[in-house]
Order: C-alpha cells, then structure tokens, then sequence
C-alpha cells in the first residue's frame, strides 16, 4: 500500500475507533482484551482494504471487529456458556412481558451494565449496536452478516431478557 | 396477553424502522389497543434507561496511537518491496486504473465478513487438524461407530457416510469450532489426500448454492443441505472433491 493508500485508509477508519473500541469491548468485556481486539481488527481491515469500494465505512469495519472479537470469545474458552445458547429454546411465548416501567426508572447505570453484561453475546451486541451504536436494521444486518428478520427476531429477545435480568436484580434486591 | 395482530411491529416502529404506511398504521392502533400501547411504553423506557446510562465505552485516549503504529509498521513489510513502492506505481497508475475500473464494473464492494473469514477459518481448521496429530479424536472406519461418539458432545446428531465404495475411506471424526460453534468434523482419505468435512446445523434454514472456493491451495465446496451445513475442504483436486459431494448426496 502507498503512503497515499495508507492516508485514505486512516481518514476512512480511524474516526471509526471509539465504534470500534465500544463494541469489542461490549463483546470481551475487558479493557485490555478490547484493545487487542481493536487492533487485531485494524491489522486485518488493512489488508482487505483492497476489497473496500467505498459505501458504509463504520459497517465494513465493525464486521471485522466482530469476528475479532469473536475469534477472540473462541480463543479465550468464556464462550461456551454462551455459543450453545439456543434462540428456540429461548423464544419468550408471552410477548407483553415487556420490562417494567417502575423497574427500569429505579435501575441504576450499574444494574444496567451488570444486566447487558450479562445477555447471551448474540443478543448482547444486536443490542449494542442498535443502542448505543445506533446502527439501523439493515446496518446491524451487515455487521452481523445476518437477514434483517434475524436481527429483529434477536432485538426483541435481548430487550425481553435483559426486562427480565433486570426484575430478577430488583427482586433480590427487595 | 399480547396482542397477536401487532406486536411484532411494535418494536420496528419504535425503533423507526417502519415506512410511513405502516407507521400511520400503527399509530391507529395505539389509539384503540391497551396492549400494544403498554408494549410501546416499555421499550420507550428501556430504551431511554439505557440511552442515559451512558454505557458507551469510549476509547482509551492512547488506543488511536498504538493502533496507528501498529498499522504502519504491518504496512511497511509491503511497501519496503521495491515492486509495490509508490514510485513503480506513479508510473504505472494510468494502467492500473484502468484495470480497477473495469474491474470495479464487474464487482461490487463487499464485506469480508462472514463469507470470506468463514472459509479462511474452515481452511485454518482443515490445516490445524493436519498438523498435530489432532486429526481425530475417535478414529474408526466404522461409521457404526463414528455417529455415536458425537452424542453428548454437540447438540445435533450429524450423517455418518460410509463411501469406501466411492474410493473415499472414512478415518474418524473429531470435534471443532467454526463459524463460532462446535461442529462435527469427519474425516475422510482418498490416496494420501485427507479431507475433512464439517457438518453443523444452519441457523437460518435458508437454501444456498453449492460455494466452490480455492484458497492457501486448498479446494473448499461449502453447501447447505436439510437444515444442516457442510463443508468440504481438502488439497485433493476439485473434480474429484466434487465427486466426494456427490457421492455424500446420494
Ligand atoms: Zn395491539
């Protein structure tokens, strides 16, 4: 890659980094594990930079820190709990059990990280992207390489879980 | 109870997802449904709580730094060759645009994502099971023997194919970790040739051709069949992995 090559990469994607960093670091869940992940991922957008023409820059690179990260989860053994993790299994037959209001008003920013820490890794970054990231459908559709419907099928699970995380804290708590 | 006719669009109209039709739709509803309304108002809350939590984790303020060096210095092995130095390419430039540009008629950008990383794992998988004594974990040519030895280990129950007949002997099978699962490998030999197939179940069911890739010198067909996906990878010649899918088929 030429020096001008290199610029155009960096202008492309290092305003992304803080995208980057917040979404390895929602999927390691440790600061330093994010960092690696984050640079892992750099190393590797570089080298596929040739196949880049352009269009959504924060997508393209994101996919890549996801699989990052997840070759990371792979590496690290803190996946197993969560690869086997069946959506089926977890459908939620009664979908008006939404989270409580007077639940969500108390939670506090630790209840709430301590809650998203928690959820399955699929749902955990569907719902971070989306979130935090405030990444559309079809953005996350293209991170996660995944049909829109999935993507809207796993949203709606993590929110109805994460309602759930959250009451079982407010009940211990009580 | 949730209401069957809506609630399923609740959350794409919340989340701004919906076109205007459907919106209006909706917010037609709101008016007369207590269940939707009360599902809305929970994801508005949740939403809210979660947006003022401030849960974003905003880089470390040296990350940008390192992550700069460490691009450079990976760069550097490239640019150091005098053949992809910016002075041969200056020269060169009129030429190669062109090419990039009938080339970039013909392709469209794409993510490296989930295609692309998939097979490189599959192809590190199949060269990983070569190089250290980790080919099986139980060797047999009985496929008898093979199937059962997958049960407790994964959750799914993969075929077993005996294709001795077919000139592909069955070796063992093994367990491994791709497309961030565990999945079943089974290993077969044709001559000195080893392949091994992955077999897991396809997470969204969805119909896909047969994928023929060649990568690091290996031939790699992928396929979706009855639910389950495969992957065939191997350093034996394509006609005759191809015959090995085949005979899998039948
Ligand atoms: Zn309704």
């Amino acid at each position: 890659m030429d020096p001008a090559e290199l610029k155009r990469f960096e202008r492309t994607f290092l305003p992304h980094m803080s995208a980057a960093y917040n979404l390895a670091r929602w999927l390691t869940r440790s600061d330093q594990d994010a960092q690696d992940v984050v640079q892992e991922a750099y190393l590797r957008a570089v080298r596929f930079f040739g196949g880049f023409r352009g269009g959504n820059s924060k997508a393209w690179l994101l996919s890549i820190v996801r699989n990052a990260g997840y070759t990371w989860l792979q590496r690290s053994q803190a996946h197993g709990t969560t690869v086997s993790f069946d959506e089926q299994l977890h459908d939620v037959e009664d979908r008006s059990q939404g989270p409580e209001m007077e639940l969500l008003q108390r939670a506090t920013r630790q209840d709430l990280l301590a809650a998203l820490e928690a959820l399955p890794v699929e749902f955990r970054e569907t719902l971070v992207l989306r979130e935090l990231e405030g990444l559309s459908y079809k953005e996350i559709a293209e991170v996660g390489g995944l049909p829109i419907g999935t993507v809207m099928s796993r949203l709606a699970r993590a929110r109805r879980i994460l309602g759930q995380v959250l009451s079982e804290r407010g009940t211990k708590e009580d | 109870m949730a209401c069957p006719e809506k609630s399923d669009l609740i959350e794409a109209y919340a989340d701004g997802e919906l076109d205007l039709g459907s919106s209006l739709e909706i917010e037609r509803h709101l008016a007369d449904c207590k269940d939707c309304a009360a599902v809305l108002e929970g994801h508005r809350a949740l939403r809210s709580a979660l947006g003022t939590a401030s849960l974003y984790h905003d880089a470390p303020a040296q990350l940008s730094s390192r992550v700069r060096a460490a691009v450079r210095k990976q760069e550097k092995v490239f640019a150091a060759s005098p053949f992809f130095g910016w002075r041969w390419l200056a020269v060169a430039a009129p030429v190669i645009s062109l090419v990039i540009l009938g080339w970039s008629l013909v392709t469209v950008s794409r993510m490296p994502s989930s295609e692309d990383l998939l097979n490189q794992e599959i192809v590190s998988a199949h060269v990983r099971s070569l190089m250290a004594a980790h080919l099986t974990d139980f060797p047999s040519s009985d496929q008898h023997t093979v199937k059962p030895a997958f049960n407790g280990r994964i959750d799914f129950s993969p075929e077993v194919k005996d294709l001795a007949s077919e000139g592909f002997a069955l070796i063992g099978g093994r367990l491994d970790y791709l497309d961030r699962r565990p999945v079943a490998a089974l290993i077969y030999q044709r001559r000195k040739h080893l392949i091994n197939l992955f077999i897991y179940p396809a997470e969204d069911g969805a119909g896909e051709r047969a994928v023929e890739t060649s990568l690091r010198g290996y031939n790699l067909i992928r396929w979706t069949r009855a639910g389950m996906r495969y992957a065939a990878v191997s350093d034996l010649n394509l006609v005759e992995l191809r015959s090995f899918q085949q005979a899998l088929q039948e």
